[in-house]
């Protein structure tokens, strides 16, 4: 999957109360290439934790068939690790209301 | 109860795949899981549609709980082995669930289904077909589940354990942070709860810590062993997590699961509330 575009990662936001959720997101690929644009198949058997700015865990999903995930947290530090078998990734990220955060995490 | 017979592990699973005595059982609280693939000869509960009554908020009654297990293919003498995602909060829950209905041997696969695919193992699309059985369950045992009334006479006196996430217990999130912000309940939690978030009691790969670990954890908190103690979430499930560590883990018999949780106590109209860490 080649994500260039206007949404890099995550899942579609159609839907969402933007203006009130603080929305972090992504997708998790393996096996890219690295030619400047975000690419792999997508990992839909990876879990993907949440962690507040004091590395407490807040929050854990699985990736989707599109290797996609998304949390609704609050403005903040927060850090993403992302587990599966044979890898561990961590992303830290500072979340806006109403502005989503779209990652794309490569194992 | 304890670890030896309320947990197994994934080579004890593998070991037993083809026992027919075992019925494996996963619930997940994405329901979808099963349908991406599951441990081979596994069948599935759904956390709402089979597990809660539908019209008013309890849990099935014991009938529907026979037909449920029945049509399943789980006998009295069946070996339960309950797992599930979100590391095995629903999975706990549906534990929670068979001991209120008296079932005699259930366990839980540490580490659930996160550690299985952490660990590569294999996962099949194949929905098995049991055949039925004639299931007969026990009156519901009430002293595993505290209610409303119990549970604000309790305050300043048993161990009230608010198991949700820090941001949670405080007022800032009204709910888990990968489920949309719901407006429904005041926001903060019970006074003189503890918050000992579920989490804690988990390694990152999903598996319980040890029990030296939990002791250390919910005595450092400040949670008194010789009291009764009440565990509580948003919705019970994550406390049935907790409840299984108190109770099945640890071996204290005097520890309840309050299964309205949050979602309950946050809209009583009068109740005191606390907020803050």
């Amino acid at each position: 999957m080649r994500t260039c575009g206007a949404t890099p990662g995550g899942a579609d936001l159609a839907g969402i109360d933007l203006a009130n959720q603080t929305v972090i997101q992504g997708a998790v690929l393996r096996g890219g290439v690295n030619d400047g644009v975000p690419n792999g198949a997508p990992v839909d058997n990876a879990y993907v934790r949440l962690l507040d700015s004091t590395g407490e865990f807040t929050a854990e999903v699985p990736t989707n068939l599109e290797g996609q995930f998304r949390f609704f947290a609050a403005p903040g530090s927060w850090t993403v690790v992302v587990l599966a078998h044979g890898a561990r990734e961590e992303v830290k990220v500072q979340a806006q209301q109403g502005t989503p955060i779209d990652l794309v995490i490569q194992i | 109860m304890s670890r030896a017979t309320s947990l197994v592990s994934t080579e004890w699973v593998q070991e037993n795949l083809a026992n027919n005595k075992v019925v494996f059982v996963e619930v997940d609280e994405d329901t979808t899981l099963y349908e991406k693939g599951h441990i081979d000869g596994a069948i599935t509960f759904h956390w709402r549609e089979d597990l809660q009554d539908g019209l008013i908020r309890d849990l099935i009654s014991k009938e529907k709980f026979e037909a449920l297990l029945s049509k399943s293919g789980i006998s009295n003498d069946s070996t339960v082995v309950l797992y599930g995602g979100n590391n095995n909060w629903f999975a706990t829950y549906a534990f929670w669930y068979f001991k209120i209905y008296g079932h005699q041997d259930v366990r839980l696969i540490d580490g659930g289904r996160k550690l299985w695919e952490l660990k590569g193992l294999p996962l099949v699309t194949e929905v098995p077909t049991p055949a039925a059985t004639r299931y007969v369950a026990k009156e519901r045992d009430n002293s595993i589940r505290a209610f409303r009334d119990e549970v604000i006479a309790s305050i300043g006196i048993k161990n009230i354990v608010d198991v949700r996430s820090p941001a949670e217990f405080s007022g800032e999130l009204a709910a888990p942070a990968h489920l949309p912000q719901e407006g429904g309940q005041i926001k903060g939690h019970i006074p003189g709860a503890k918050n000992i978030p579920w989490s804690k009691a988990a390694n990152e790969d999903g598996t319980f810590r040890s029990n030296e670990e939990l002791s250390e954890l919910y005595k450092a908190a400040g949670v008194d062993f010789a009291k009764e103690t009440i565990a509580y979430c948003r919705i019970g499930e994550r406390s049935a997590f907790s409840w299984f560590v108190l109770h099945e883990l640890l071996d204290l018999q005097n520890v309840t699961n309050y299964d309205g949780s949050w979602t309950e106590y946050g809209s009583l109209v009068g109740v005191p509330v606390a907020v803050g860490a």
